[in-house]
């Protein structure tokens, strides 16, 4: 294609004229910037680098402020930076350091300019390539210009210096086998006076320090220098950065800084460095008394002051002292309850996060009640944001802080009818989990349920259909506890329950499913068709029950609380009231809600089949048939009545193949019953095991007789589950139970194999139950059975980087190595000359360089040793060892320097070869 | 450190961006975004600070322009806006009494005086003397290379005709 004419570049629009019509453009901005696109990708071939370079910068223009994507014209870019001009130059180089990434194709051909740059006599070419050096720098860059920022370290120009040492953190970064080349230098750079080199070689530091800070603990002299002498605010904040840091790991440092810190915190009018000095204080010199008093004395002036930034600061500052002295929180109690309604939200939050810092076993409920009432009063964000942080503050632990479960569970109540509330999903979880884990709480739990199904206008919320979910949940299972059955049924089925998404739905129809078992069960099983049953009596019946099946106790309630009369005729009621509600649903879309809806009107029929049908005719039919709907009533009853309890994530893997399930069984014959089955969506929570254990037993019922149907239930069961996850099965069927990667809380598969007669699994998951349980009986306290390893979440290990790794391992080289002579300055022993073939073999230079600095570390100690090259490492091994001699000797007679000696073994600790000499000069000690 | 800098028109206008860490164009329209939805609505006489994804964005409002900063957690915040009000008055010094459309002419400008104040995500320069000269000096530099181009393109296009 032929480049752009000479009229072309004539007539080409600057960037003002691009701007101009930008602004004042009619053809609609997107079609006037592609428009400009056009143009410039034509004028950016052209020859004339000044049309080039005006080209490139519309171009950083329109990538800048427009976003759009100018990789294509990262080669135009290296041409105009290869112009002679110094304004094309800035353009290009600014072009570079916007668009240039790691993965740019043409960033191995920048390394020649940046070098030519780096090496230009005029300052400001050589801040131009720095600059864009310290944005681009990848590994390649960093190493190949490694010897020019090094000479560039100690340039006599302070503007080109400053900027070099501002570099240095990213070539060490990427490149972290420069540190061994420049180190030195920079540490030199310490000691520089000029407060523009001091601030640039402390802000390296300072970051450097942020990574890993123990390799710094060397220089800490050099820091207590500058923070003792510094004028400058900006050096000021950066060293007592550091300090932070480096004082947790050494109290001798820390105390030793701790006055002068707070000497610069009573004089400094500067908010910032005052800030800064209370941070330190509370961050990292918090065991020191006075000085925490001091900082929490300015951190009061904070919080009073009109200025919302200090105020937001001041509550900050309280929240990192709040973890070690919570009495300072407690002090400024009334500032922080204050905040909670300051217009600006920042400041409520983080006034709240103290509020929940301040919340102990004593004071949960007061201040919970409190805080409930200011969400009642605030907008729907921090309304959430307060519901958030109860709910996650009170079941932290496993609800360590709750001694009153049954306040608890109506503050949960309380807060899912609070208008903005949106914690559903939490409120949801958590409601199901205290009914699993604690006992004692269920009543409650149950009541609560039914004051917040009863309500239909909760049915219209959205948000609150999560809890819902959860009460209706509660109330199936639960539901021996509740007063009145009937009022739940009727809850369960009332109209507007259409309002509920199909999932929930489900839940609802179940839990009903449940409930008129319960109350069927109530009426028939324990008291004939005789009117007028109490709960009490059935509980008796319940129990008996459940010895008879021979598993574990499921309820060992005394107290119940059923007033309301289950009579034969109200039960007429309910199965209409049923039959009414449901079988709308018969055609429902959902197949989940279709399913189950056609369940329960299945057993609604049969029952009514068996036994309200023939309370019409003659006294023995009606017996006969009585029993025949008792024994499903009773079969159907023990299906629910297991209870559930917390399973461990890890629980599956506990569970060995029980004998003889044959795994590989032809399960053909089951497909008929269960193949048109639809599983229930995994997402619905822990509802595995009642839903499950309803369709097959519903079903099995039918066919099978009680006895056999106990282990085809398994057996059905695990086809199911094979079904669901058939991705985890292996064809030789062994890995059943442990393939499972991610079972649900309550994995059909478990709870299948619980129901099993197998009595050894019951004790299997009892033992992973009963160890966990605390044995804390005579503490009010209800019991809350905990699992380990539900509730520990693994530790993440913090692993640093390896480029880290390698970056302070290469500083601690450097720095142990050369200790000595870093406070009384004998340096630049490097000499120049060493560096002029550095283009060619930077890495020969490495070597050299780091010879030089042990040779330096030697010669001012004690054992001078005869040097050669490539000799080295065995020196250093010999010089270890001779160390360890002389430490042995040392140890003999470690009365006269103890503290000496004990430093040194401090900095031996992190290193692999014991360093020549000790790491903190005296002059801390 | 200091991970970007960005100055937003109270329209929500784009008016300099600066990245010292790296983002790529699709992230850096994100954060943008993000950002802009977050500060632009905040009232007066609020808190100049944000959380934002980890790190804290330090802003200040001049006339109808929002200066932010990114930091990390742990930096100081006050430093930060001490540090916007230095860029504001070095910019004041150069273009006398700044408003927005001198950012918006000017805008490599105003990059290249913000490249005198920091590097790497750190202070450098701290006095403002010092960038006016500095920024003085590089611009005078400029404009000799200009007037030469200037005269060259007079003679071809003189050649030319």
């Amino acid at each position: 294609m032929s480049g752009p004419s000479l009229m072309d570049s004539l007539f080409q629009r600057t960037l003002e004229d691009l701007i101009k019509g930008l602004r004042q453009q009619l053809i609609g901005e997107q079609a006037f910037i592609s428009k400009a696109l056009e143009e410039i990708r034509k004028e950016i071939k052209s020859t004339d680098l000044s049309t080039k370079s005006t080209a490139l910068l519309k171009l950083c223009y329109l990538s800048n402020l427009h976003f759009h994507d100018m990789s294509f014209a990262a080669f135009h870019a290296l041409e105009v930076l290869s112009s002679p001009r110094f304004s094309h130059k800035k353009i290009a180089y600014h072009a570079i350091s916007l668009s240039f990434h790691d993965s740019t194709p043409v960033l191995l051909l920048i390394t020649n300019h940046l070098r030519k740059d780096l090496t230009s006599t005029n300052e400001f070419e050589v801040s131009l390539s720095l600059q864009c050096l310290s944005r681009i720098a990848n590994v390649d860059l960093a190493r190949d210009l490694t010897p020019e920022v090094f000479t560039l370290l100690s340039s006599n120009k302070l503007y080109v210096r400053k900027r070099a040492v501002a570099v240095v953190l990213r070539v060490f970064e990427k490149y972290p086998d420069s540190v061994r080349v420049c180190f030195k230098r920079l540490v030199e750079n310490l000691e520089n006076y000029d407060p523009q080199i001091l601030s640039a070689v402390v802000g390296v530091f300072s970051e450097l320090a942020c990574k890993d800070p123990r390799s710094y603990l060397p220089l800490a002299p050099e820091f207590y220098k500058i923070l003792v002498d510094s004028k400058s605010n900006w050096i000021s904040i950066k060293v007592l950065k550091i300090f932070a840091k480096l004082a947790p790991l050494e109290p001798r440092l820390a105390n030793r800084v701790v006055e002068p810190i707070c000497d610069l915190m009573r004089k400094t009018g500067a908010k910032s460095l005052l800030f800064e000095c209370v941070r330190t204080v509370v961050t990292s010199f918090s065991e020191y008394e006075s000085a925490v008093r001091l900082a929490v004395e300015k951190i009061r002036e904070f919080l009073v002051d009109e200025d919302p930034n200090l105020k937001y600061l001041g509550l900050h500052a309280l929240s990192i002292v709040a973890s070690k002295h919570l009495w300072v929180v407690s002090e400024n109690k009334e500032v922080v309850i204050k905040s909670l309604s300051d217009p600006d939200p920042n400041i409520k939050i983080e006034s709240l996060r103290l509020v929940m810092a301040m919340v102990s076993e004593h004071n949960v409920a007061e201040i919970s009640k409190v805080l409930v009432n200011y969400a009642l009063k605030s907008d729907p964000l921090f309304c959430n944001e307060i519901l958030g942080s109860i709910l996650s503050t009170c079941s932290r632990n496993v609800y360590e802080i709750i001694v009153d479960f049954d306040w608890y569970v109506s503050l949960l109540g309380e807060m899912s009818r609070i208008p903005h509330c949106q914690m559903g999903e939490e409120i949801e979880n958590q409601f199901i989990d205290i009914g699993l884990r604690v006992k004692d709480v269920r009543p409650e739990l149950v009541r609560v349920a039914r004051d917040l199904l009863i309500d239909p206008a909760l049915l219209g919320n959205s948000f609150l259909h999560r809890v819902l979910s959860a009460a209706a949940w509660v109330s199936g299972e639960y539901v021996e506890f509740s007063r009145n059955p009937l009022e739940f049924m009727e809850a369960l089925l009332q109209p507007r329950t259409s309002l509920l998404p199909p999932s929930i739905m489900a839940i609802y129809i179940q839990s009903a499913f449940k409930v008129l078992v319960f109350c069927l069960h109530t009426c028939f099983v324990r008291g004939g068709s005789t009117a007028g049953v109490s709960a009490s009596a059935s509980y008796e019946s319940f129990d008996d029950l459940s010895v008879e099946n021979g598993a574990d106790s499921t309820v060992a309630h005394g107290q119940t609380c059923t007033s309301a009369p289950i009579t034969n005729e109200s039960i007429v009621n309910l199965l209409k009231l049923v039959e009414l509600a449901l079988s709308p649903l018969l055609g429902s879309h959902d197949v989940e809600v279709q399913e189950r809806a056609r369940n329960l009107l299945g057993f609604v029929d049969l029952i009514k089949l068996e036994a309200l049908n023939s309370s019409g005719q003659e006294e023995n039919d009606s017996e006969r048939k009585g029993v025949e709907a008792t024994k499903i009533i009773r079969l159907v009853h023990d299906a629910f009545s297991k209870e559930l309890g917390p399973v461990s994530l890890t629980a599956q893997g506990k569970v060995p193949v029980p004998d003889g399930l044959t795994l590989n069984e032809n399960l053909g014959d089951l497909e008929t019953i269960c193949g048109d089955i639809e599983l229930p969506s995994s997402n619905t929570f822990s509802f595995g095991y009642p839903s499950e254990e309803k369709d097959v037993s519903s079903f099995s019922n039918l066919q099978i007789k009680e006895d056999s149907g106990q282990s085809n239930e398994s057996t059905s069961l695990l086809a199911e589950h094979r079904k669901r996850h058939g991705l985890y099965y292996l064809p030789s069927g062994k890995s059943e139970v442990i393939s499972n990667d991610y079972p649900p809380a309550n994995d059909p598969a478990l709870q299948g194999d619980n129901n099993d007669n197998a009595s050894d699994l019951v004790k299997l998951t009892a033992e992973s139950l009963v160890p966990k349980r605390k044995p804390n009986h005579s503490k009010p306290r209800p019991v809350v059975v905990k699992l380990d390893e539900v509730d520990e979440k693994p530790v993440a290990v913090k692993q640093l980087e390896s480029r880290d790794d390698s970056l302070s391992g290469a500083v601690r080289d450097i720095l142990f190595g050369s200790e000595d002579i870093l406070p009384t300055s004998s340096r630049s022993n490097l000499p120049n000359s060493n560096r002029k073939g550095k283009k060619k073999q930077h890495m020969i230079t490495q070597v050299e360089s780091k010879e030089n600095v042990v040779d330096d570390g030697n010669s001012s100690s004690r054992r001078r040793k005869d040097h050669s090259h490539g000799k080295e490492r065995r020196h250093r091994k010999k010089n270890a060892e001779e160390r360890n001699e002389t430490d042995r000797k040392e140890k003999e007679s470690s009365s006269n320097h103890p503290r000496r000696h004990k430093s040194r073994q401090r900095a031996e600790e992190p290193l692999k070869v014991p360093p020549q000499t000790s790491v903190i000069p005296d002059f801390l000690l | 450190m200091i991970h970007f800098v960005l100055l937003i028109s109270r329209q929500g206008k784009v008016r300099l961006t600066k990245w010292y860490s790296a983002y790529s164009q699709k992230e850096r329209t994100k954060v943008i975004r993000e950002l802009s939805g977050l500060i632009l609505t905040r009232g007066p006489k609020l808190c100049n600070f944000v959380e934002w994804r980890g790190l804290r964005v330090v802003y200040k409002r001049y006339a109808s322009l929002y200066f932010c900063m990114c930091i990390d957690e742990d930096d100081n915040e006050l430093e930060i806006l001490e540090i916007i009000h230095h860029y504001v008055e070095v910019l004041d010094r150069y273009f006398g009494s700044v408003c927005e459309l001198d950012l918006i002419y000017n805008f490599h400008k105003a990059y290249f005086i913000l490249d005198e104040l920091l590097i790497a995500g750190e202070l450098q320069e701290p006095s403002k003397r010092t960038v006016a000269r500095l920024v003085a000096a590089q611009d005078s530099l400029v404009e000799t290379a200009k007037e030469q181009t200037s005269s060259i393109t007079n003679i071809i296009a003189q050649a030319a005709k």
